[in-house]
């Protein structure tokens, strides 16, 4: 039984969210990676304004294929995380709820997540061309000029995740090997 | 003398760039239905299937399977009987320029390593070349996704460490790359030569069919011994918990010093792509 998730994704209402669940997200969601997260993180160190409201805001970490003309987004599945671990703790004390992406995260993510309430969403890694079907609308916001890297704002509907760390530091890569071991 | 023209080379190398990302070879499709149909973790087998239903969609739509359409490993073997006529790195990079361009592949190479501005056509490809007897060139192109990449490991063990040594590295350069390469995985694994040919040999290895073993029976036992080990560690299907965590362990192997046992180990994600064609 899915979870149905609509955006904006409230403080409250990420903290409802438990390890394990499986959740289909609607409505606006936004691109950022490596390259991306830099230039936010700089702008919020001096202070100045960002291209996308933070607050209560999903990002997930891809880095799409071009779209085919007659396509919204090319493929499109998450970006392995942990490099975005240097970033995220500004960008949830800026207000972000939501991250998607694949593999682990750093203690200083998870800590930011505890104390501000946000949650960490995984995304099937390598399975683009399925995903995008899920992906409405895609316009380039910011950083034109990363190309792939670009933030763009997604429309998405029914959008398959499953929480992998909650806002209490529960992690499913670590109880879904526990309990796989125990089924044996 | 065979005279083989760069454009021949350009023309192949762009379709190969298109095909492999967008086309999964059956070994590895067959491997993942295999190892589907064998998975007993309720939730490993649902991503299993959704693993499926991707490269799927991706062969019905000429789609790439992974947004991550790689470097572009090129791999060539030249005929020593054949003369090029052109610039033969040129050419290859020309194929990629144009494959990733016309097939709407993800352009992902930067062009320093530090100041990280992308090239904007996926060039230079990654070239490795080979000679060979003959009078054709046998070309391999396979994308490499760097979810996988980063997690890719090398040692140089004492020769004391011996097969246990090695047995141990591999596992744990598994174990600690856990759900980050986005499992189930294929390893690569390069025994021998030195610090960089072990580092070429696992990413060879990579090129081989999952279906086909290693010929030398001591390395094919380790090669299914290594697999059995890594498909107990737990990990499963994106990390999320389950059997399959690996699809195959390749392992090339080669001549090295008297005074050393380099070990490398390339990960591979379950998007293991590799295409050839002989001109």
């Amino acid at each position: 039984m899915s979870i149905n998730i609509k955006t904006p994704l409230t403080r409250e209402d990420a903290r409802k969210l438990k390890a394990g669940d499986s959740c289909l997200i609607s409505g606006v969601i936004y691109t950022a990676r490596d390259a991306a997260h830099k230039r936010l993180c700089e702008l919020v160190k001096e202070g100045k304004e960002l291209p996308l409201d933070m607050k209560d805001a999903i990002i997930y970490f891809v880095g799409p294929t071009p779209a085919k003309p007659s396509q919204a987004i090319g493929s499109a599945g998450p970006t392995t995380s942990y490099r975005m671990d240097a970033y995220s703790p500004t960008l949830i004390a800026e207000g972000q709820t939501g991250m998607i992406g694949k593999g682990k995260r750093g203690e200083e993510v998870i800590a930011a997540m505890k104390k501000h309430g946000a949650v960490y969403f995984g995304a099937i890694g390598g399975c683009g061309a399925l995903l995008s079907k899920c992906i409405k609308k895609a316009e380039v916001i910011a950083y034109d000029d990363l190309g792939a890297e670009a933030i763009r704002r997604l429309e998405v509907e029914d959008f398959p995740v499953i929480v992998v760390i909650d806002s209490e530091g529960n992690n499913l890569y670590e109880t879904g090997r526990q309990a796989y071991f125990a089924s044996l | 003398m065979r005279e083989i023209k760069a454009s021949l080379i350009t023309q192949t190398v762009k379709k190969l760039c298109i095909d492999a990302n967008c086309h999964l070879d059956d070994d590895v499709k067959n491997c993942i239905s295999k190892f589907h149909s064998e998975e007993p973790w309720q939730q490993a087998k649902e991503i299993l299937e959704r693993i499926i239903e991707n490269y799927e969609i991706a062969d019905d739509k000429k789609q790439p399977v992974c947004q991550d359409t790689g470097v572009a490993c090129v791999f060539l073997k030249i005929g020593q009987d054949v003369h090029i006529d052109g610039d033969l790195t040129e050419a290859v990079n020309e194929g990629v320029r144009q494959g990733y361009e016309e097939g709407y592949l993800r352009k992902s190479v930067v062009r320093d390593p530090l100041d990280r501005v992308n090239t904007g056509d996926n060039t230079p490809a990654m070239l490795y070349t080979e000679l060979v007897p003959g009078d054709k060139i046998e070309i391999t192109v396979a994308p490499k996704g760097f979810g996988s990449e980063n997690m890719s490991k090398i040692a140089m063990l004492r020769p004391s460490d011996g097969v246990e040594g090695v047995k141990e590295f591999v596992v744990k350069a598994v174990e600690a790359a856990g759900p980050n390469p986005c499992p189930p995985i294929v390893v690569g694994v390069g025994i021998g030569g030195t610090f960089d040919k072990a580092a070429y040999l696992a990413k060879k290895a990579l090129l081989r069919p999952l279906d086909k073993r290693n010929s030398v029976e001591f390395y094919r036992e380790l090669e299914e011994e290594l697999l059995e080990k890594i498909n107990t560690l737990g990990i499963g299907p994106q990390g999320f918990g389950g059997r399959t965590t690996a699809l195959a362990v390749n392992i090339e192997q080669f001549p090295t010093h008297i005074a050393g046992l380099p070990v490398a180990v390339n990960i591979n994600c379950h998007v293991t792509r590799h295409k050839t064609e002989v001109i």
